[in-house]
């Protein structure tokens, strides 16, 4: 255990004796993590609003007023038996009417003018929602199709379609370019860590030679610069965290009102995430950290 | 203690052989001196003997560890069986002399109390005890061969290799270095001293063993510095 404890103070002289070129490496530790983790979040944000769009999206067919309740309940009967819907809803004529006089019940005019028709000019529809979004495409196809087209009107679908793919798209441009943005960070990250971990290297190379010649053992020698690059890691991880919950905070309202306040709380979402989060981010830290330093040690301390 | 036979090592790039095929024994307890001039291959000598490199032919045993076969992960173990001193002696100019002892200690993960209680005695050895907490810069040569002595003595080794230890010293610290290296000598570690002192390796009468030009040419028990 003495070991131990005197490779970490080896570990923590080399950090404190080039003081300034630790804060500089630190600082791009910090960078990198702060980078990551606004796209993570940013994904996170993309993906809770593909969902949402989702879970709104249905598709609904609207019958002709002439087809017979008969027909309608066996196109019913056939749409609940496929096996990618997940509900079926059907909305009678009078049902679609007293939706109807309630969304314009402050419009006069609309009311009168539907008071003076003999009959309810509204269709019966069916609103389906599939199980997943992709098999909509399907459903409009089966149900557009000659054999229904003696009862169905109008197959409704289209609209949402391209709402959604506008938004999966932005989803999908997110996360490749936040892979591209976080992966050429890393990439720096680790370059800097690595000349940091080399000078460190080339400043002890007296020390290094005497302890060869003393009969170090290779864990008293590369330990403390495999160790430096943890702390960059450790500390990084740990200014990162605490600058991004005053971020999150600013932030809350605006994600909120962009979600039209439907129950998406970010910074609730991160206190009851915390520990995953934190231990990510420090072990994100610790890998980039130790690969860098690993990776410097391994070509400077060979001999 | 050492045993060398049929050694011969030669580095590829500056196409000189170092070595060539030599062959000597060590005892237990003795002092021996190697002399030579300059690219006679003593310093390739010292470097095999503490493992720094492997020999390209021949085979050569130091304290029962082969050192052509000996693994990475050994040489640790190897090394804290022997001490080495050089002709710069390589200590920290930011340590003082008592921290220069410490610190090898340290790296080879001795305990605080065993660091406390040895580094004083350790000194005293090496007659350094009231200088103990200076810097190198403000020893004199003799004085800081004679911390790297202390320092190759943390691990009470039975061999001590000393290449050059006097080539920086005037004759009178040169001649206490000796002394020093004598006097470990009779505690019983056998001592290899590489030496271009004409009148110390005369003035000692313990056994000489010459190079010139990778070869072995005198190997004498009581011997002179001849070339």
């Amino acid at each position: 255990m003495p070991g131990f404890l005197r490779v970490l103070k080896f570990g923590a002289e080399n950090f404190w004796r080039n003081i300034w070129l630790s804060v500089a490496t630190t600082l791009i530790m910090v960078v990198t993590l702060f980078i990551i983790t606004t796209i993570v979040i940013l994904n996170l944000l993309a993906n809770v609003a593909v969902d949402q769009v989702q879970k709104k999206v249905d598709l609904t067919v609207y019958f002709k007023t002439t087809a017979q309740e008969d027909r309608i309940l066996e196109v019913r009967s056939q749409v609940q038996n496929l096996n990618n819907v997940e509900t079926v809803r059907f909305v009678s004529k009078d049902d679609a009417l007293a939706q109807f006089k309630k969304a314009h019940q402050d419009d006069e005019l609309i009311l009168k003018s539907l008071e003076e028709l003999d009959e309810n000019p509204l269709e019966a529809s069916l609103v389906v929602k599939a199980i997943r979004t992709e098999d909509y495409e399907g459903i409009s196809d089966f149900l557009s199709s000659d054999r229904f087209s003696d009862v169905i009107g109008k197959v409704d679908f289209q609209e949402n379609k391209d709402v959604i793919d506008r938004l999966v798209r932005i989803a999908n441009t997110i996360r490749k370019g936040g892979l591209a943005v976080g992966g050429a960070f890393v990439v720096i990250a680790i370059l800097v860590v690595f000349n940091t971990v080399r000078l460190a290297i080339y400043t002890h190379k007296e020390e290094i030679g005497i302890m060869k010649l003393v009969g170090a053992t290779n864990w008293f020698i590369r330990g403390p610069f495999l160790l430096e690059g943890v702390f960059y890691g450790i500390i990084g991880a740990a200014i990162t965290l605490a600058m991004l919950y005053p971020i999150l905070n600013a932030a809350n309202p605006k994600i909120t009102a962009f979600f039209d306040g439907q129950s998406f709380d970010m910074v609730q979402f991160f206190s009851q995430n915390l520990l995953w989060i934190a231990g990510g981010m420090v072990a994100l830290g610790i890998l980039l950290g130790i690969i860098s330093s690993s990776i410097a040690v391994g070509r400077y301390l060979r001999k | 203690m050492i045993e060398v036979s049929g050694v011969s090592k030669d580095y590829a790039k500056q196409k000189v052989v170092a070595l060539d095929d030599i062959s000597f024994t060590v005892n237990d307890g003795e002092f021996v001196t190697i002399v030579g001039q300059s690219g006679a291959g003593k310093s390739t000598l010292v470097r095999l003997l503490i493992a720094e490199e492997k020999p390209d032919k021949g085979r050569i045993v130091v304290n029962n560890w082969d050192v052509g076969l000996i693994k990475k992960k050994h040489i640790p173990m190897f090394r804290r069986q022997i001490g080495v001193v050089f002709q710069d002696f390589k200590l920290l100019e930011k340590k003082t002399a008592a921290e220069n002892v410490s610190f090898a200690m340290e790296v080879c993960g001795r305990s605080r109390r065993e660091i406390r209680e040895q580094v004083p005695k350790i000194l005293d050895i090496v007659n350094l005890s009231k200088r103990a907490d200076l810097f190198p810069h403000q020893l004199s040569g003799g004085e800081k061969q004679r911390v790297a002595i202390a320092r190759a003595l943390i691990h009470k080794p039975k061999l001590l290799v000393a290449d050059e230890p006097t080539g920086n010293l005037d004759s009178l610290n040169a001649w206490e270095i000796v002394q020093l290296l004598l006097k470990i000598n009779e505690l019983g570690t056998t001592v290899v001293m590489v030496s271009h002192n004409r009148e110390i390796v005369n003035a000692i009468k313990r056994r000489v063993i010459t190079m010139d030009e990778g070869k072995i040419v005198r190997n004498q028990d009581s011997g002179k510095y001849i070339l």
